[in-house]
């Protein structure tokens, strides 16, 4: 049977969602090795489909970033002969893709929202327009996969667990994080984690209290077009687009964004979309599965009114 | 200092992008310097201004910036752009071998130039805006066995300590990270605003050499490189169907009822 390391992502004892997903994909392919490199997340690994833990010890990892973790996974690769490395398609966990790619010799794929048995991966390009199907065809596949791209299957046994000391190289501590400040956790959602985004655009005016107060009444994230950002009106950590976040939630409202492509991009694969805008020839109507022509400033609060009193 | 800004043509990030085969098909659309390499160069420029006795970048300061670039002839117009905001010179390679090349290779071919010209800094965008993967710094650094400063949202630069200290911001937060010489750094699109080259500048540029390499100059056989040399294929590019326009309703009053409604319905709330 093929054996596939996937990377636990997480912090303070709390395991990201996204390695549920990773489970769920390896699961298909073969044996579930999770590789932990933060020993507070292994009681949290037991909810998943995965077989063996190997907690990586004997250095630093928050001390050094990507390096040292890419060399410890280029290790294990060589002890448990793995087939494929699957990684959640972050900054940190694309980087450590590519420097494993280069150390082990190995073909690397990115952006995955899919993989099957057989290791073909599934992206979508160009805004979701185009479906690509690929596979690695050199060394070990190198695969990241975006967050919410699966439904996570539920563990069928408990894990068996080990110890892992690597050898790191002083070449992967060349660069040392001094100090660190964790990302603020707002009260809601991580953009690209959450289950429904509401964005705002032009059409707000630099306002986004009636946008930020219907995604409060869901439950969802907040993002903005890279009009609203450029002008300020909303931090660039929220854009979505292309040369923003890509999002791909269950339910995305667009509310006076006008759907250009570089807007699109960022949001065309989310399962349902809904768009608020006041010019019924805006072209995020196209793509839109319910619409609304009206003014952003009547139509959400009537919503958020709406929502509130089905609860 | 000696700082190296890689830089990229890429199909302008507004226009509709369409494979050919299973290429992106790179001819039919408007091909621009990738934005966040603009935002590389400018780190660059201010790096060395503030650290040049005229306090502008150029032959005076005593330190250089060579913009590298791998692309076909037409990449050119993208190196020339750097040029004009101010980097001092370019090499552009280019070879009929490269074309398909993936991230290996591509990183392959950027640390061969940069392991050739002694230097201390080189900086990249985080990304480019066609593939959007953002492992190239990450590949360059592991090539070249330096210092990985990637993400930064700010770079410091001490060139008497020979350190060079960054922000990097990513999803998990703000890391503060150091490290000597040499060094691979990537910025984000926060770091700075890009400088529009001055008409001085663009005049300037065309005078600037654009030295061309060929991957034989670089010592690399051609089965290093190229599409057929990938250690991914694309088996096949399907276009979706488009999504169908839904329902689309006029707000008199209940619009917004209607839209709970209808998210009711589709059981999502």
């Amino acid at each position: 049977m093929k054996s596939v390391l996937i990377l636990v992502d997480g912090a303070n004892g709390q395991v990201a969602k996204s390695t549920g997903e990773l489970a769920t994909f390896a699961k298909r392919i073969g044996e579930v090795i999770a590789v932990v490199f933060d020993p507070s997340l292994v009681a949290g690994l037991g909810v998943y489909a995965i077989d063996k833990v190997v907690v990586v010890g004997g250095f630093d990892a928050t001390k050094f970033s990507p390096a040292p973790i890419a060399e410890s996974l280029a290790q294990l690769i060589t002890t448990k002969s793995a087939s494929a490395v699957l990684i959640t398609s972050s900054a940190r966990g694309k980087e450590i893709a590519g420097r494993l790619a280069v150390i082990s010799g190995s073909g690397i794929i990115t952006d995955a929202i899919d993989v099957d048995a057989d290791l073909i991966t599934t992206q979508s390009v160009f805004g979701g327009s185009t479906s690509v199907h690929a596979n690695v065809s050199h060394g070990t596949a190198i695969i990241t996969l975006r967050s919410n791209a699966v439904e996570v299957i539920a563990a069928s046994a408990t894990p068996t667990q080990e110890d892992f000391t690597p050898t790191i190289s002083d070449m992967a501590k060349l660069a040392t994080v001094t100090s660190s400040q964790p990302a603020v956790k707002g009260g809601r959602p991580e953009l690209t984690e959450a289950s429904i985004v509401v964005s705002g655009g032009r059409g707000t005016n630099g306002d986004f209290k009636p946008v930020e107060a219907f995604a409060d009444s869901l439950g969802a994230a907040v993002g903005a077009s890279r009009a609203a950002t450029d002008a300020g009106w909303y931090p660039h950590t929220h854009q979505v687009g292309q040369t923003g976040k890509t999002v791909s939630p269950q339910l995305y409202v667009a509310c006076g964004i006008s759907g250009a492509i570089q807007h699109r991009a960022g949001m065309q694969t989310s399962k349902l979309i809904v768009a608020i805008n006041k010019d019924p020839e805006a072209p995020i109507f196209e793509l839109a599965d319910y619409g609304v022509v009206g003014d952003l400033f009547n139509v959400l609060p009537a919503a958020t009114a709406a929502i509130a009193a089905k609860k | 200092m000696r700082i190296a800004v890689c830089v990229k043509q890429v199909p302008d990030s507004w226009a509709e992008k369409k494979m050919n085969g299973q290429v992106l098909d790179r001819a039919g659309v408007d091909a621009v310097l990738n934005d966040l390499d603009e935002y590389a160069i400018e780190q660059a420029l201010q790096i060395v201004e503030a650290n040049s006795p005229t306090k502008e970048a150029g032959p005076e300061s005593g330190h250089t910036i060579t913009l590298i670039s791998m692309g076909p002839d037409r990449a050119s117009e993208a190196i020339r752009k750097g040029l004009s905001m101010g980097a001092d010179e370019a090499i552009h390679v280019v070879d009929d071998g490269l074309a398909g090349s993936d991230a290996l290779a591509t990183s392959l071919v950027l640390a061969n130039v940069i392991k050739s010209g002694n230097f201390d800094l080189v900086f990249c965008g985080t990304e480019s805006t066609d593939a959007r993967m953002s492992v190239v710094p990450a590949m360059l650094a592991q090539r070249l066995g330096w210092a990985q400063l990637t993400f930064a949202a700010s770079v410091a630069v001490d060139v008497g300590l020979s350190e060079v200290k960054i922000a990097r911001a990513t999803e998990v937060g703000i890391e503060n990270m150091s490290a000597k010489f040499p060094a691979v750094i990537s910025v984000n699109e926060k770091i700075n605003e890009p400088r529009y080259p001055s008409f001085k500048g663009i005049m300037a540029a065309k005078k600037k050499s654009i030295q061309a390499k060929s991957l034989s100059d670089l010592g690399i056989t051609p089965s290093e490189v190229g599409g057929k040399a990938a250690w991914s294929n694309v088996k096949d590019a399907l276009l979706r169907p488009a999504r169908g326009a839904g329902i689309k309703v006029e707000d008199s009053g209940d619009g917004g009822i209607k839209l709970v409604d209808f998210l009711a319905e589709k059981r999502v709330i």
